[in-house]
């Protein structure tokens, strides 16, 4: 009996792991190193790229004018964050607060979205929100305003369509975290005097804080990276980290000084998830 | 002799009279009725809660008691009825406004505060100064006997030591009442029974009204003043402990408290306060008033109270065969069976003469130990006819 337990533990451990440690390998590990590489590579004159070492690609990404959009990029995320947790947070509570029927629907239609393409869903948002738009439409057949109003290629629309793309990485994080609150927490907090304000303060924040930080997590990162988002909604006139990236590559096609920015764009990720260990979230947490 | 015993006599039942006129209610319960949906928890309770004691609500899962604890907290509002404290209207009173304080059955303490901010909770929440609120939590730590843990975290501390916190968090707001939903369940035997003296003693100490939720009937006759029991939403008796021991009123409470005997029974014959009762299987005499002749009853006799006769049949008496005994330390447990094949139970001391195993034996008891309950039947259920004693049985053995 033993032996066949021991077997069953030990031999399959070994065979499972070896596809998936080799497809993390291919897939995750060597991409990662060669982007590493190129990074401190040059280009010659035909943009090709010299396997010559050199700080260069860094350098120039600490020019003024990289400041400006790194300084948009960690702006918009933060704005996107924030209305995420405050839309979010009551949004969760309610769903969690509902009879389990009702829930598991509420639930499904935050996942839903997740089933379309999201580049899709931002073509959608621009045809809204544009001159001869459905909104700006109605608005002139309200007589609101005589002339549409110019509500895309801003930095509000870019906002708008970064949290309307990942309020549902807010929502699950909040929805799990809220779920796991004990009520008898809330009826001891009642208990002892505190009324609802203070009840939300002092026990059921502080309790589901690691679903805040989690979500925020969730929704910053992306955020710096979207870059379809603040193309199309944006308009090339908010630029953030994942635009230079995707022109660098694309465009401008300049792959050392691309693959320097997906660098600083993982080392500010790093940053993040370190922040939110600190603070005491858990990494299982982010999914 | 005879005057200076009717005198001591006089003087005890004054001293008893004014302790017992002392009582002020301070929580009145009158026609609570809640109900979910179709299932109706608690009916037509009515109970007086009197200050400075410690009052049980004792009954099997779901008979209710909890319910009403929580109608009493706040966190449920009775279908109907009215609840008082003090005189004043306590249903339409928010948890939060309610001098009373719970503690619950999983403690719910608070995860992300350490103990001293757990117990300071609600002073804080009363806007408390905090040169005021240190010396108040800390003369509480001391009297559940955890001075200096105010630095540990809920998580550090060991089950028996967090009852202690969710005490003191709840009996630091000095509440009117306290009340207690089986706090003890989760500790080990032993620590359980240390904690149902400590508990008795603050609540002495602190003259506190202490309301009780329990399921074990034996910590609710150790600790009460008074105990109710409870049965599927109704209140089955008040009383004291030994009143709820000696004089169930009903079978339900008789064969709920401690081990009993019960059997059905008619009554033969009604004298003064005396009545004849007649089993299926033998006759005996109870004490009772108020009984009709060939009323179907309820007799219950505890285990200790049974007594093994000799074969002559000069007393009514019941013949049974014993069927074995059960050594525990200072007592013996002996189980008879009657012809009908119900089983009784007897207690007697170590050491006692016994009658042997398979033995013929007459049982008897004294007519002022049995218990005698209308029963509202209208006939006799008789084993020998509905028992099928199967494939067990087996007439050449």
């Amino acid at each position: 009996m033993m032996t066949l337990n021991d077997k069953k533990q030990k031999m399959p451990m070994l065979t499972m792991l070896s596809p998936i440690t080799s497809m993390l390998i291919f897939l995750v590990v060597i991409p990662l190193i060669y982007v590493l590489v190129l990074s401190f590579c040059k280009t010659n004159e035909y943009y090709q790229v010299m396997f010559t070492f050199s700080f260069d690609n860094y350098k120039n990404l600490l020019s003024p004018s990289y400041f400006q959009v790194y300084m948009n990029s960690i702006v918009i995320a933060a704005i996107t964050t924030v209305i995420c947790i405050v839309l979010g947070y009551p949004f969760a509570y309610y769903i969690v607060k509902q009879p389990p029927k009702i829930r598991t629907i509420l639930y499904m239609l935050v996942i839903i979205p997740f089933w379309t393409n999201s580049l899709i869903r931002i073509y959608g948002w621009k045809s809204f929100l544009g001159a001869s738009g459905l909104l700006n439409n109605l608005f002139v057949w309200l007589g609101i305003t005589h002339k549409p109003l110019e509500l895309l290629f801003n930095r509000g629309a870019v906002v708008l369509g970064m949290t309307y793309t990942l309020f549902p990485f807010m929502v699950l994080p909040l929805y799990t975290a809220i779920e796991k609150l004990d009520l008898t927490l809330i009826e001891a907090s009642y208990d002892l005097g505190a009324r609802k304000v203070n009840t939300f303060l002092h026990v059921i924040l502080p309790l589901t804080s690691s679903g805040i930080f989690a979500g925020a997590i969730m929704v910053f990162i992306p955020t710096l990276g979207f870059f379809f988002v603040s193309d199309i909604l944006g308009g090339g006139k908010s630029d953030m980290i994942g635009n230079l990236i995707e022109r660098q590559f694309g465009s401008a096609n300049n792959w050392p000084l691309g693959s320097a920015l997906s660098i600083i764009l993982i080392l500010l990720t790093l940053i993040m998830v370190r922040l939110y260990t600190k603070a005491g979230g858990k990494l299982e947490d982010l999914g | 002799m005879n005057d200076q015993h009717d005198f001591l006599f006089f003087k005890f039942s004054n001293v008893r009279r004014m302790i017992m006129s002392e009582k002020e209610v301070l929580v009145k319960l009158r026609g609570i009725n809640k109900q979910y949906g179709t299932n109706q928890v608690v009916k037509d309770l009515n109970l007086d809660i009197y200050k400075g004691e410690f009052l049980t609500l004792l009954g099997p899962s779901g008979c209710g008691k909890t319910t009403t604890l929580r109608m009493i907290a706040g966190f449920e509002t009775p279908s109907s009825g009215e609840m008082t404290i003090n005189g004043e209207d306590l249903i339409n009173k928010e948890p939060f406004d309610r001098n009373i304080n719970t503690v619950f059955q999983s403690y719910a303490l608070f995860p992300h505060m350490s103990i001293y901010d757990n117990i300071a909770f609600g002073l804080k929440m009363k806007n408390m100064k905090k040169a005021d609120i240190k010396p108040k939590v800390e003369e509480i730590l001391e009297l559940v006997q955890l001075t200096g843990f105010g630095g540990r975290f809920p998580h550090q501390l060991s089950g028996g030591q967090r009852q202690r916190i969710a005490i003191a968090r709840a009996l630091v707001n000095n509440p009117q009442v306290l009340l207690l939903d089986e706090p003890l369940g989760a500790l080990d035997l032993k620590l359980r029974k240390q904690m149902q003296v400590e508990l008795k003693r603050m609540q002495k100490k602190l003259g506190i009204t202490f309301v009780y939720v329990t399921h074990d009937q034996e910590e609710a006759l150790t600790m009460s003043d008074r105990i109710v029991v409870m049965n599927s939403g109704y209140l089955e008796q008040l009383g004291t402990p030994d009143e709820i021991y000696e004089k169930p009123r009903t079978k339900f409470v008789a064969t709920f408290i401690g081990e009993t005997n019960l059997f059905e029974a008619t009554i033969a014959q009604v004298d003064e306060d005396e009545v004849l009762l007649n089993f299926e299987t033998g006759c005996m005499r109870g004490l009772g008033k108020d009984f009709e002749l060939d009323e179907i009853v309820y007799a219950s006799v505890r285990p200790e109270k049974m007594n093994f006769g000799s074969s002559n049949f000069y007393k009514p008496s019941m013949p049974a065969v014993v069927k074995e005994h059960i050594y525990i330390g200072s007592i013996v447990k002996c189980i008879a069976m009657l012809p009908n094949g119900q089983e009784v139970k007897i207690q007697r001391l170590s050491g006692e003469p016994l009658p042997k195993p398979n033995e013929v034996i007459n049982l008897y008891w004294e007519p002022e130990d049995a218990t005698i309950m209308h029963s509202r039947e209208d006939t006799l259920f008789s084993l020998i006819e509905n028992v099928n004693l199967g494939g067990a049985y087996d007439d050449s053995k």
